[in-house]
């Protein structure tokens, strides 16, 4: 298949989806590959550089649409970009769907197939080509270089003959990859860092990238949401959060924003009074600018300056490292296009059977595939205060997994239930009621058990069949002796099951610790 | 002494409590509190029984439940997590037998007198309670001879086993009729004159009933031979469905609504169990029953010959050089087999873990739904061994990362590793999930020689290019590695 490149024509995009490294490995997938003259200039990548890489160079963009059968980018399409697209051809790049209603509606009047890089699940398999990490992770770094930029003094603490510099103290808001980013690139210049996130599992990643976790004392203070993103917390807990960071503000000389709640507009975390009670001289940079900031101060693309302190608003920093950034993104792109071509033929197959490609899929040949089924997996380990909503789709997993349709057994158990009733006494189907309810409940207690507690499990239920002992337990007063004889050794056997059925199990799961 | 509606009103809550129980037990938070509802209601239903009417001979009772629970105890006190698996198939057995003796005892108890169509359905009851109960018992008692060693665990295939146990089945259907018709004939009034004189019918009742338990306890014997070592967790957790099924048949017989219910329980999470290991395994739980794996692996043995060997020669390593690849890696996955449980290595893997993860290293454990000869057992010993249990993975949680993983270390496992499952659809295996540890960059298997696993297929692992083999046993293998570190 015909790959094509074009440049990109947002306003001071500077970013390129292919890169010579990633061409050659794409092209030993069977595609051969287009690229529009000076598409990778502005990432210091030459054109001659993609010649030698085996790349074909179009002298214009119209030339890369008309001939190629998929299109990489970066940026979405424009509507003059859209215009060029043509019935069948598969666009790949950022697309923000949510945000984007009416190029969706665009791109599937075109009857293209459109896969959103900034769609892609955030399951295990799909990291390779998470491009919303790897553009976060160029954007915390960059926060950080802007902001040393700004700042009128060292980041390392130094003493020298001429005086004693204390070190810079840095605040990261939100410990994502961008805040992780940030807070490495901080470290790394010798700035003192603490960071805030309102999801306590991730101050063991802020530790280990050696910033400290501002801790908030409160209840139930757990913001984890969906897929490893935060969610929207409680009043309460955002006063708390507001209280720390007032406290914070008289003493950090950077803050670095990074809090962005998926599909709705940065929650205002850095108030204009924290803004003024900062040192003169002090810099903010806020990273979540484009929805609409973590401070209200910021200004979209531009520096400003609130009473000496100066916010940084730039929502291109990737672009800013055009260079890294491409190759990140290019190699992100490349994995798809392995996942999109299974058999390395050249042969893209858009398989919504995957769940990867499904979920970045939100055209299809025309149609509207977005939002799509909510994955399987989340990303962080599932919490025992968000079991309400895992509970449903377990319920559902093991629905699936039960084999053949229950209509027939059922049809059949009902039958037979009925056929017994007719000839069985009432005391009997009493039993039997019982019996069945009793399966049922154990079917349904039993389906969603952990594999690593099948041990544990197996010895209890071992342990509490030793019930048998009470019918043992009847029998011994019988008036026959040989009956007493047979009772008194069920009653033993049975009582070593019980007592070593309960006591191994409890010594196994006194083992088990997290 | 309480009244039978208050001992009844106990049973409700017993009931409850082991419910309760199970549910517990299915989660790692609730777990323990599970267990200790089981306690519970274990005590709550003993004592009930005891105290409640009909209950007399305490002496005796009493002496019993001591001596039971005190070998119980020791035994659950004593017995080492490697050996887990055999504990568990000795414990199934006492509750088969006690099935059988329970049932005999009832069948033979003068006091109680059931007439016309209760009489059949309480004989059928006790016929049932037997059967499965004594299958529970020696299937038992065999599985805990395979699993300890004392029997070979290469399955026992005689000729024509399916027809001898369709003769079994038979057998055991005709001889119910025969035991069900052996009541005294006649009207009510007649068998309650017969019953009076002392002639109670029960002498051939009681002839057909040895005879059947004896066919039962063949076929229980039988039944577990011709099954491979490798088929052990689903054997294990078969087992412990018929000890529940023998429960709650006993129940029936003795009209005990919380036999009935404790029963359905056990029998239904021991059914589950086996299914979720046959699903593991990608097979059906008829063809494990019936002994499948030994069809299989003779036409692959018989019939291939040289053509399915795998091409290629195995590259023996030194613990040093793995110590170096450990040290070179930034992730390394473990994947526990039943080897390490034989070796008793896994303090030493423990151990390994810590120093590994103490240099910064991303150090995980992958466990394949089939690892060793009990469902979770991998698990047990790994806890065991103090290892926290969220660095343990399951197959599906890890199988994608393994692509990106540096070093797996593979540890006396074989079959769950095998590439074969995917690769070669003439594979006895084919089909099973395995965990795919050859995507990653190198992997180290430990082992003590080529020698083929349970399912007695070769696996090409060790014949592949980035794979090295650690030969030896398990246990100084490690610590091989760990002086090395």
């Amino acid at each position: 298949m015909i790959i094509g490149v074009p440049a990109e024509t947002y306003a001071g995009e500077r970013r390129v989806a292919l890169t010579p490294e990633t061409a050659g490995r794409i092209a030993a997938l069977g595609h051969s590959l287009l690229l529009e003259s000076g598409a990778g200039e502005s990432a210091d990548l030459a054109d001659s550089a993609y010649t030698e890489a085996g790349v074909e160079i179009a002298p214009d963009a119209a030339a890369v649409y008309s001939r190629a059968e998929l299109i990489l980018k970066v940026r979405a399409p424009s509507e003059a970009e859209v215009e060029h697209l043509r019935n069948g051809q598969i666009v790949v790049s950022f697309l923000w769907p949510a945000q984007n209603p009416e190029l969706l509606k665009s791109l599937s009047a075109k009857g293209v197939t459109a896969l959103a890089m900034d769609s892609v699940p955030r399951i295990s398999r799909a990291q390779k080509l998470d491009a919303l990490s790897s553009m976060a992770n160029i954007g915390g770094y960059r926060a950080v270089v802007e902001a040393a930029n700004q700042f009128g003094r060292f980041f390392t603490g130094q003493v020298t003959a001429a005086g004693k510099v204390p070190p810079a103290k840095v605040l990261v808001i939100g410990a994502g990859v961008a805040g992780l980013a940030a807070i490495g690139a901080a470290r790394g210049m010798g700035a003192v860092v603490r960071a805030f996130d309102t999801r306590p599992e991730v101050a063991e990643q802020v530790t280990s990238m050696g910033g400290e976790f501002l801790m908030l004392e409160f209840d139930d203070a757990d913001g984890s949401g969906e897929g490893g993103y935060a969610k929207t917390m409680s009043d309460e807990f955002i006063a708390a959060e507001m209280a720390l960071f007032r406290e914070q503000a008289k003493e950090v000389d950077i803050v670095i924003t990074t809090a962005l709640i998926p599909g709705k507009p940065a929650p205002e975390l850095w108030t204009t009074d924290m803004v003024e009670s900062m040192k003169p001289g002090s810099v903010i940079v806020d990273l979540a600018a484009e929805q609409g900031g973590n401070c209200k101060l910021t200004k979209v693309n531009e520096i400003t300056e609130h009473n000496g302190v100066r916010i940084v608003g730039y929502t291109d920093l990737p672009s800013r490292m055009a260079a890294q950034s491409s190759q990140l993104y290019g190699t992100n792109l490349r994995h798809l296009l392995t996942d999109l071509t299974p058999e390395k033929d050249g042969v893209v197959n858009v398989n919504m059977d995957d769940e990867v490609i499904r979920g970045a899929t939100v055209v299809k040949d025309g149609e509207i595939t977005w939002p799509p089924p909510a994955p399987r997996l989340s990303a962080a380990p599932p919490k025992p205060a968000v079991a309400p909503t895992p509970t449903p789709d377990l319920a559902k997993a093991a629905e699936e997994a039960r084999p053949g349709s229950p209509i027939v057994p059922m049809v059949i158990g009902a039958v037979a239930l009925l056929a017994l009733g007719r000839v069985a006494p009432p005391e009997f189907m009493s039993h039997v009621t019982v019996f069945v309810l009793a399966c049922f409940i154990g079917y349904q207690v039993v389906w969603a058990v952990t594999p690593a507690l099948h041990t544990p499990l197996m010895s209890v239920t071992n342990a509490i069949s030793g019930i048998i002992v009470v019918g043992a337990l009847l029998q011994v007063s019988a008036s026959s002796g040989f009956v007493v004889f047979l009772a008194a050794i069920a009653v033993l056997i049975a009582s070593i099951n019980i007592a070593g059925g309960f006591l191994v199990t409890q010594r196994m799961l006194k083992m088990f610790r997290k | 002494m309480i009244n039978s509606g208050m001992v009844t009103a106990a049973y409700i809550a017993a009931a409850i409590l082991f419910i309760l129980s199970l549910a517990g037990l299915s989660k790692q938070e609730t777990a323990r509190q599970g267990n200790v509802f089981g306690i519970a209601g274990m005590a709550i239903a003993i004592i009930a029984t005891i105290l409640g009417p009909g209950v007399t001979s305490y002496g005796v009772l009493i002496v019993m439940v001591v001596i039971g629970g005190a070998i119980g105890a020791t035994l659950a006190k004593r017995v080492e997590m490697t050996q887990m698996p055999e504990l568990v198939a000795i414990l199934h057995s006492f509750v088969g037998l006690a099935a059988v003796l329970v049932g005999f005892a009832s069948y033979l108890d003068p006091d109680t007198v059931y007439l016309g169509t209760d009489r059949a359905i309480h004989d059928v009851e006790i016929y049932l309670g037997i059967l499965i109960g004594a299958l529970t018992f020696t299937g038992s008692v065999v599985a805990f001879g395979k699993l300890s060693g004392k029997i070979g665990s290469q399955p026992l295939i005689l000729p024509s086993r399916h027809l001898l146990n369709i003769g079994i089945g038979v057998a055991c259907l005709i001889m119910l009729f025969i035991f069900v018709g052996a009541a005294p004939d006649g009207d009510l009034a007649a068998q309650e004159a017969a019953m009076q004189a002392g002639d109670t019918g029960k002498g051939l009742g009681t002839f057909l009933l040895v005879v059947m338990t004896l066919l039962a306890f063949a076929f229980g014997v039988h039944m577990v031979m011709a099954i491979g070592g490798a088929d052990m967790p689903v054997v294990i957790s078969m087992l412990n469905s018929y000890s529940g099924w023998a429960a709650a048949a006993t129940g029936f017989m003795l009209s005990n609504h919380l036999l009935i219910v404790v029963g359905a329980l056990v029998g239904s999470s021991g059914a589950i169990l086996s299914y979720i290991m046959c699903r593991a395994m990608n097979r059906k739980f008829l063809s494990v029953i019936m002994g499948g794996w030994g069809d299989a692996a003779s036409t692959s043995g018989g019939g291939s010959g040289g053509a399915d060997e795998p091409q290629g020669e195995a590259v023996p390593i030194s613990a040093d050089e793995v110590a170096e690849l450990c040290r070179d890696a930034d992730s390394v996955v473990i994947v526990p087999g039943y080897g390490m449980a034989v070796a008793h290595a896994q303090h030493p893997v423990s151990e390994l873990v810590q120093k590994l993860k103490g240099a910064g290293k991303n150090v995980r454990f992958a466990i394949h739904p089939v690892a060793g000869r009990m469902p979770g057992h991998m698990n047990v010993l790994l806890a065991e061994a103090n290892v926290p249990y969220d660095l343990v993975l399951e197959m599906d949680e890890i199988n994608d990362d393994l692509a990106d993983t540096d070093v797996v270390i593979v540890i006396g496992a074989n079959d769950i590793v095998n590439p074969s499952a995917m690769d070669n659809p003439d594979s006895p295996i084919a089909g099973m999930p395995v965990l795919e540890v050859w995507n990653a960059r190198t992997v180290v298997v430990s082992k003590r020689s080529m020698a083929t696993g349970y399912a007695g297929v070769d696996n090409p692992l060790f014949v592949r290019e980035n794979t090295r083999m650690l030969f030896g046993d398990a246990k100084d293998s490690v610590q091989g590695v760990l002086q090395g570190l």
